[in-house]
This record gives C-alpha cells, sequence and structure tokens, in this order.
C-alpha cells in the first residue's frame, strides 16, 4: 500500500514540476524545472513520518552527491548533444553513465 | 569546439532577449500518453527510491533523489515539438530541436546547483526544524539559488553580446 501512495505521489510530482517546465519560456528557464526535486518532495515527507527526521538527513546528505552527479550528467548530456550530435533521447541515456559513475563512485569513496 | 560555443552563445545570446513568461498553450502541445509517460516514469523513480533506501540504507538510497527523472522526457519532447514545429514551417532537416533540447540541459546543469542547496538545507534543517517546514525551505533554496545563477549567466552573456564577443544573429526561421 505504501508503494502505492510513493507511486501515485512521486508520478504526481514529477509531472507537476515537468508541466510547469513545459509551459515556463525561455527553453534555458524551463530547464531549472529539469532539475527540480521533484522525487525528493515526494519521497521525504512520506519518510519523515515513517523513518523519522534523521533517517531524512541522511538521505538528504547523500542527495548532495546525487546533485553533484546531476550537474555532471547535465553537462555530459549538452556535450553529447552538440558536440557529437546525438539526439535527445539517446543523450539523457547516455548520460545516464556519467550520474552512475559519479553518484555511485562518491559513494564508494565518502559515504561507504 | 570554438564553433559548438559559438552556436550555443548565438542561441543564449537570442534567448537572454526573451522575458520569462508562462504559455499556457504550450501544455497543449503535449499529448496525454507524453503526460503518462512522465507520470509512470516518476512514480517508478520515487518507488526505487524508497525500495533502494530500505533496503540498503538512507546512504545510498539518498543519492537517488537527485536522479534524472525529469530531464530525460523533457529534453526528447523539448526536441520532438521543435522539430515538429520546423517541419510544419517546410524545413525538413534541422538541428533546431537539438539545440532547443541542449539548452535545456543548460537549464538543469543550472538547476541541480540549486538541488545541491536544497539537500544541504534539508540535511541540515530536518533534524532541528519541523519536517514540513525544513523541507519548504528547502525548495525556497532551490528555487532562489537556481534563478540567481540563471540570471547571473543571462547577465554574463548580454554583457558579452554587447562586448561584441557574440557572432551575429542568423536570420529568423
Amino acid at each position: 500500500m505504501q508503494l502505492l501512495i510513493r507511486f501515485i505521489v512521486g508520478g504526481a510530482v514529477v509531472s507537476l514540476f515537468a508541466a510547469f517546465g513545459d509551459a515556463v519560456k525561455p527553453k534555458s528557464f524551463a530547464g531549472l524545472f529539469s532539475a527540480a526535486p521533484s522525487v525528493a518532495m515526494a519521497t521525504l515527507g512520506l519518510t519523515i513520518m515513517t523513518e523519522g527526521k534523521l533517517f531524512v538527513a541522511t538521505e538528504s546528505r547523500s542527495m548532495v552527491l546525487g546533485g553533484i552527479a546531476l550537474f555532471l550528467y547535465a553537462m555530459a548530456a549538452i556535450h553529447l548533444m552538440m558536440k557529437y550530435q546525438v539526439d535527445a533521447a539517446r543523450a539523457a541515456i547516455l548520460a545516464l553513465t556519467a550520474w552512475m559513475i559519479c553518484a555511485i563512485g562518491s559513494w564508494y569513496v565518502l559515504l561507504r | 569546439m570554438d564553433d559548438l560555443r559559438d552556436r550555443l552563445l548565438v542561441r543564449v545570446v537570442a534567448i537572454t532577449r526573451m522575458r520569462v513568461h508562462f504559455e499556457i498553450s504550450a501544455l497543449r502541445a503535449t499529448k496525454w500518453y507524453e503526460y503518462a509517460l512522465r507520470f509512470l516514469f516518476g512514480g517508478t523513480i520515487t518507488v526505487v527510491t524508497g525500495v533502494l533506501a530500505s533496503h540498503y540504507g538512507p546512504v545510498f538510497g539518498g543519492l537517488f533523489l537527485a536522479f534524472p527523472a525529469i530531464f530525460p522526457a523533457s529534453a526528447t519532447l523539448v526536441e520532438k515539438h521543435e522539430r515538429e514545429k520546423k517541419q510544419r514551417a517546410g524545413i525538413v532537416k534541422t538541428i533546431r530541436g537539438r539545440e532547443a533540447a541542449a539548452l535545456d540541459a543548460r537549464g538543469a546543469a543550472i538547476g541541480s546547483v540549486g538541488l545541491i542547496g536544497f539537500a544541504f538545507t534539508a540535511w541540515r534543517l530536518v533534524p532541528i526544524w519541523n519536517g514540513a517546514l525544513a523541507l519548504s525551505a528547502a525548495l525556497v533554496v532551490w528555487m532562489t539559488l537556481s534563478i540567481l545563477i540563471w540570471l547571473l549567466r543571462r547577465h554574463a552573456f548580454v554583457r558579452k553580446g554587447r562586448a561584441g564577443a557574440a557572432p551575429q544573429l542568423p536570420p529568423k526561421g
């Protein structure tokens, strides 16, 4: 049941931020909403109720590293699209490698 | 590489001439299944994050709170809509869609700095404040930081453009 609630809340919050990004112009400003804390907003409130504040604080600390990985992800996507002329869908998927390496690598080195 | 920088600079300078505004009509350009796909993707990522946190602990699970949940779908849609717009105007082969998606990614890079601010604020405030209040404060930090950096970059590009560093804008279309 809790997973279903997470799914619905997560889907709704991500869709809301995404729709906001669709409606805002210019595009570089709308892009800010592509890095909105949508999953965090959907998750952390529920987690405070179920797991407590310290659990959420620990998750947020790791999220700082995830955020750095997201920055590298976006830079990698720009590079793939503009330098290597990869289309947006493929660039977004390929750049996930950069996110994974940075996020999991920094967790392994700093937090494990 | 210089050519790449010049091309992006031309687009950014063009965009800096635009004011930030809402175009509600843009929401109609997105089809129902595109909204459904985003809902599905967002819901799945949220569930996966929760499952990872409960199985492997909050230290590992927390990384996925900053997983790119919105960007892949939004960049793909931006490119598709821009390409369709050009095709309706009779331009079959165009790189405009990809350039628009790259601009979206540039915004995402700025937003991710704001996201780091969000995470830092939540990390420091959640243990000592009311949970809802701490998350609201973190959201304000994300928004403020993102907009400030975006404005600073815009200001820098306008100055660069005025100084003649930016190449001439191509004709419309």
